[in-house]
């Protein structure tokens, strides 16, 4: 019996960025139709595996017509679209993004494509003063104190330790979001933390606050995994930082299968000088799409066990 | 999902506060007594969950109002009642200001330090009562803190007293001064009957306009019973439903496209075509919402109109839900206005018990009914999409759009929203016919408009106006400025406004004649500012504003607004980094990527006020502000 493979009758759009009359999917993003065309555009809170949340900005392009910019990573593209890209209020926008949240988040262990973009952009952090000192207290919704004459208020917070797998150090948040949705709905269902508070003291959190361990945390570590600031971090590559021997030239990565379970999920297992220092999973794979449960991210001691 | 809490059991308050709301539990898996059924049985499912968090700010408030505060055990038995996970609890709970997390004094008494109650007192009456009862947050048994606008401009001073217990009080005092904090103090708990808040005003005090004079969707207030509905209908109430029922929804429709009404909230959609769109929508079910949630600082145009005249806000949403198809309304209405949801509730009920809501509205053979929900501190929620997300359960964040309400909006189905203004101006339209209403104000906005006259004039309050009436027409009518003493500006719109010189007083108030000037009607607010009002400061206010109101969700607004407002701190204390042009440089690009880039309208409006008092010169020391530094170098004018 001869099988004939089902032929996807895909309708397309056309519409045009940055003047170059472009083909896209019907129901792609902006975002996508701009990839495809090899125009690069920023972008922080957006993953392929996460439901787009369209809160960092950074991904704005001008839509001809429209009274504001919009984000790329979830307007879906519309026959006669015309996009630019690369135009000023485009280029403005991206550069404030950056350099506001390069003024109030330390991004000192987010990807190298930040740090290029902040030079791009020619973003000015410095220009909003020196960053104040870390508040006494998080102040309650609607009220805040008076900003300190002269300096830059930040999201510094003493670094959460409360378990012995993972550090929270919340000072490097962008509040991309990814971490709560891959806490929820788009991996996890777990619900361990959500975004809490508002405005600028607005903060990854669980419910009141309380630690890790009296949450409802299962230790997936699918939050880390989607962290683009090192703001979440395997508390051995924490520690291997804060002594200054985190070296990735040091590091070997091999993708192998979780030998746990059956699902047959990929690891990319991290090794420095001899030592497994962290696993992730490779977004791409069918199965896994990034996401691990604790044994496959965290249970790992045993192949440095003796006898 | 498995739900997890701390386990720790909540007191018999907390208890008995949530099950006010939810009733009592119904199995050992929701925290009621374990019975041998409960382990044959299972209750759940994403559903079920689903429908139930709707329920999560009630319970919430009945928490707050009941005990004062949200305990860990309290918050936790609400989530196993309600199977939502805790952190996405407080994650909403914490977005408001009006909940607390830990234990505080019975009486908390939020008084008004907004604008236009500065405009009245000419400074900072939160300094004002510091220097007289004490700091903010102090004391055991009473504490006050300063609140943003509560909606009371007309009288020129506010606080809102909010007594923890069952049944506690809520209740607004205005005017309000400081010897009203050592009453209460003296009082000693029980306010509920001794502060009144039920007491008629006179009907010129709130609108001062006599009722012969054009007065149209203010014809009632102040002149018939709120609480009445009898008194309701012999003053034409329910006419316009018995219209719109002859009339049928295409009827309807018909007439306010005819009528040209553009939507009153701000954004002047036109309501013919929301309304078509959602009643022409296929999904089901539809809603519809009156935004009641009214938060922008000078306005308090809903809050006359549902005190005083409730019943038509329930006629009004039920004729909305009968036309666009809608069984279930909701009345959304800000957690500041405790009397406007008592008439409110208290109208529904009256209204439900004639047949004017339910199964059968007025013997019409369709169903509608409302639920009045209040918000709990949160300007944000104002916003449509984000009030969706109030009501749901959710943090009160602004989704993005496209999809719009009419498609995708309360429980993701096609939803009409309109604010209180709107729907009364609807009552208007079937009350007239709607060629007569596009006859009334310009060819271009039709019928009239409220106008919050507040700050420095003579008689403050609420006027109806035809739209295209002069600004000075509107300032005549209130008597012109307090003393006689020159104009310095008007602040017109709101805190997403802009400011408007002496010089410009023939604008006319109408959607396109504020266009042309570069301003905006906003929310009908006027705040008159003399030449002793400190212009600066009322700037900062509003910058101080957005940085507490902003939901936090984008990058432009969430940093935006706190750098904007450290930018004027160094501009007033003459400290600019580096030079005053580098300063203005910064200002206007935190202008252009709020503006451009953030999600909602509050972001792209939350530099507004600042740009317009900037292009005006009205930040320079001639004009109040304490900027002697930065424009000491012969710039005068910034």
């Amino acid at each position: 019996m001869t099988t004939i493979a089902p032929v996807a009758f895909r309708r397309t759009v056309e519409l045009t960025i940055d003047g170059r009359a472009v083909t896209a999917r019907e129901g792609a993003t902006v975002l996508e139709a701009c990839r495809a065309a090899g125009v690069e555009i920023p972008t922080l809170c957006y993953l392929e595996t996460l439901t787009p949340v369209n809160v960092c900005r950074v991904c704005v392009v001008e839509v001809e017509g429209g009274r504001a910019l919009v984000p790329a990573c979830s307007r879906p593209v519309a026959a006669g679209m015309v996009v630019r890209t690369d135009s000023d209020r485009v280029r403005t926008s991206r550069r404030m993004v950056l350099e506001l949240l390069a003024s109030s988040v330390d991004l000192s262990t987010a990807a190298g494509d930040v740090h290029r973009w902040i030079g791009e952009y020619g973003a000015r952090p410095e220009r909003h003063g020196p960053s104040a000192p870390a508040a006494p207290t998080r102040p309650h919704a609607g009220h805040h104190a008076e900003p300190e004459v002269g300096s830059a208020a930040t999201v510094v917070q003493p670094v959460k330790r409360d378990n012995n797998l993972y550090v929270r150090d919340y000072a490097k948040c962008i509040l991309c979001y990814k971490c709560v949705e891959a806490c929820g709905e788009d991996a996890q269902n777990t619900f361990a933390i959500a975004v809490a508070g508002r405005g600028f003291d607005a903060h990854i959190s669980t419910e009141l606050d309380v630690a890790l361990p009296e949450s409802a945390c299962v230790y997936c570590g699918n939050c880390i995994g989607v962290c683009p600031t090192g703001a979440l971090m395997f508390v051995t590559e924490h520690d291997l930082r804060a002594t200054g021997d985190w070296d990735e030239d040091r590091q070997a990565v091999t993708r192998t299968v979780c030998p746990y379970c059956g699902v047959g999920c990929n690891l990319e297992v991290h090794v420095q000088d001899d030592r497994i220092v962290k696993v992730t999973s490779p977004l791409d794979h069918d199965v896994t799409s990034g996401n691990l449960c604790v044994k496959g991210r965290f249970g790992f001691a045993y192949v440095e066990a003796s006898g | 999902m498995d739900l997890r809490t701390t386990g720790a059991p909540p007191d018999a308050r907390e208890r008995q506060a949530v099950d006010s709301v939810l009733g009592p539990p119904e199995s050992g898996w929701a925290g009621g007594e374990r019975t041998p059924g409960d382990g044959r049985a299972a209750a759940g499912g994403l559903a079920r969950a689903r429908r139930r968090r709707q329920v999560l700010l009630p319970a919430l408030h009945a928490l707050q109002d009941r005990v004062g505060w949200i305990s860990l055990p309290a918050l936790g038995y609400l989530c196993q009642r309600l199977d939502l996970a805790p952190a996405e609890a407080y994650g909403v709970a914490s977005a408001y200001a009006l909940f607390s997390f830990e234990p505080g004094p019975p009486v908390v008494v939020h008084v008004c330090d907004d604008v236009a109650c500065r405009a009245a007192c000419g400074g900072d009456p939160a300094a004002v009562l510091a220097a007289r009862v004490g700091p903010a947050g102090s004391g055991a048994t009473l504490t006050w803190q300063p609140s943003p606008c509560l909606g009371h401009c007309e009288h020129g001073s506010a606080a809102l007293v909010l007594e923890t217990g069952e049944p506690g009080a809520r209740m607004t005092l205005a005017p309000f001064a400081a010897g009203d904090i050592e009453r209460i103090r003296s009082l000693g708990g029980s306010l509920g009957g001794a502060l009144d808040p039920d007491v008629l005003p006179a009907p010129r005090a709130i609108v001062p306009q006599a009722a012969g004079e054009g007065l149209r969707i203010l014809r009632r207030v102040g002149r018939i019973d709120p609480a009445s509905i009898d008194a309701y209908r012999a003053a034409g109430g329910y006419e316009a439903l018995r219209r719109a029922l002859q009339l049928g929804p295409a009827g309807v429709i018909g007439e306010l496209k005819e009528s040209k009404l553009l939507g009153r909230g701000g954004a002047a959609f036109p309501t013919g075509t929301k309304w078509e769109a959602v009643a022409r929508n296929p999904a089901r079910p539809h809603y519809f919402v009156a935004n009641a949630d009214e938060s922008e600082p000078g306005t308090f145009k809903d809050r006359v109109l549902i005190d005083h005249d409730p019943y038509a806000v329930v006629e009004a949403l039920t004729v909305a839900g009968l036309t666009t198809g809608a069984e279930q309304g909701f009345v959304y209405v800000r957690g500041e206005y405790p009397l406007a949801v008592a008439r409110l509730e208290h109208a529904a009920a009256e209204a439900r018990s004639r047949g004017l809501l339910g199964e059968d509205v007025m013997g019409s053979g369709l169903r509608f009914d409302l639920e009045v929900r209040r918000g709990a501190g949160a300007y944000i929620a104002g916003e449509e999409t984000a009030l969706f997300n109030s009501i749901e359960g959710r943090r009160p964040e602004p989704r993005n759009k496209p999809p719009y309400p009419v498609d995708r909006g309360l429980f993701d189905k096609p939803t009409g929203v309109n604010n209180v203004e709107t729907l009364l101006s609807v009552l208007e339209v079937l009350t007239v016919g709607g060629g007569a209403y596009a006859r009334l104000g310009t060819p271009e906005s039709t019928g009239t408009r409220l106008f919050c006259l507040s700050g420095r004039v003579v008689r403050p309050g609420l006027y109806e106006l035809e739209m295209g009436t002069t600004l000075r027409a509107l300032l005549t009518m209130g008597g012109g400025v307090a003393g006689g003493r020159p104009l310095r500006a008007v602040l017109l719109g709101g805190a997403a406004g802009s400011f408007v010189g002496p010089d410009e007083l023939d604008l006319p108030l109408s959607f396109e004649g504020v266009r042309a000037a570069g301003a905006t009607l906003g929310s009908g607010v006027v705040v008159v500012l003399d030449d002793t009002v400190d212009v600066a400061d009322i700037v900062r206010r509003v910058a101080r504003f957005f940085r507490d109101e902003s939901c936090g969700q984008c990058v432009p607004c969430r940093v935006g607004t706190q750098r904007q407002e450290e930018a004027l701190g160094r501009l007033a204390a003459g400290r600019p980094l580096g030079s005053l042009d580098a300063e203005l440089a910064l200002l206007s690009d935190l202008d252009a990527v709020m503006r451009d880039a953030s999600i909602c309208g509050l972001g792209q409006t939350a530099s507004s006020l600042v740009a317009s008092a900037l292009r005006r010169g009205l930040l320079s020391p001639a004009h109040g502000g304490p900027g002697a530094g930065p424009v000491a170098d012969g710039r005068s004018a910034i």
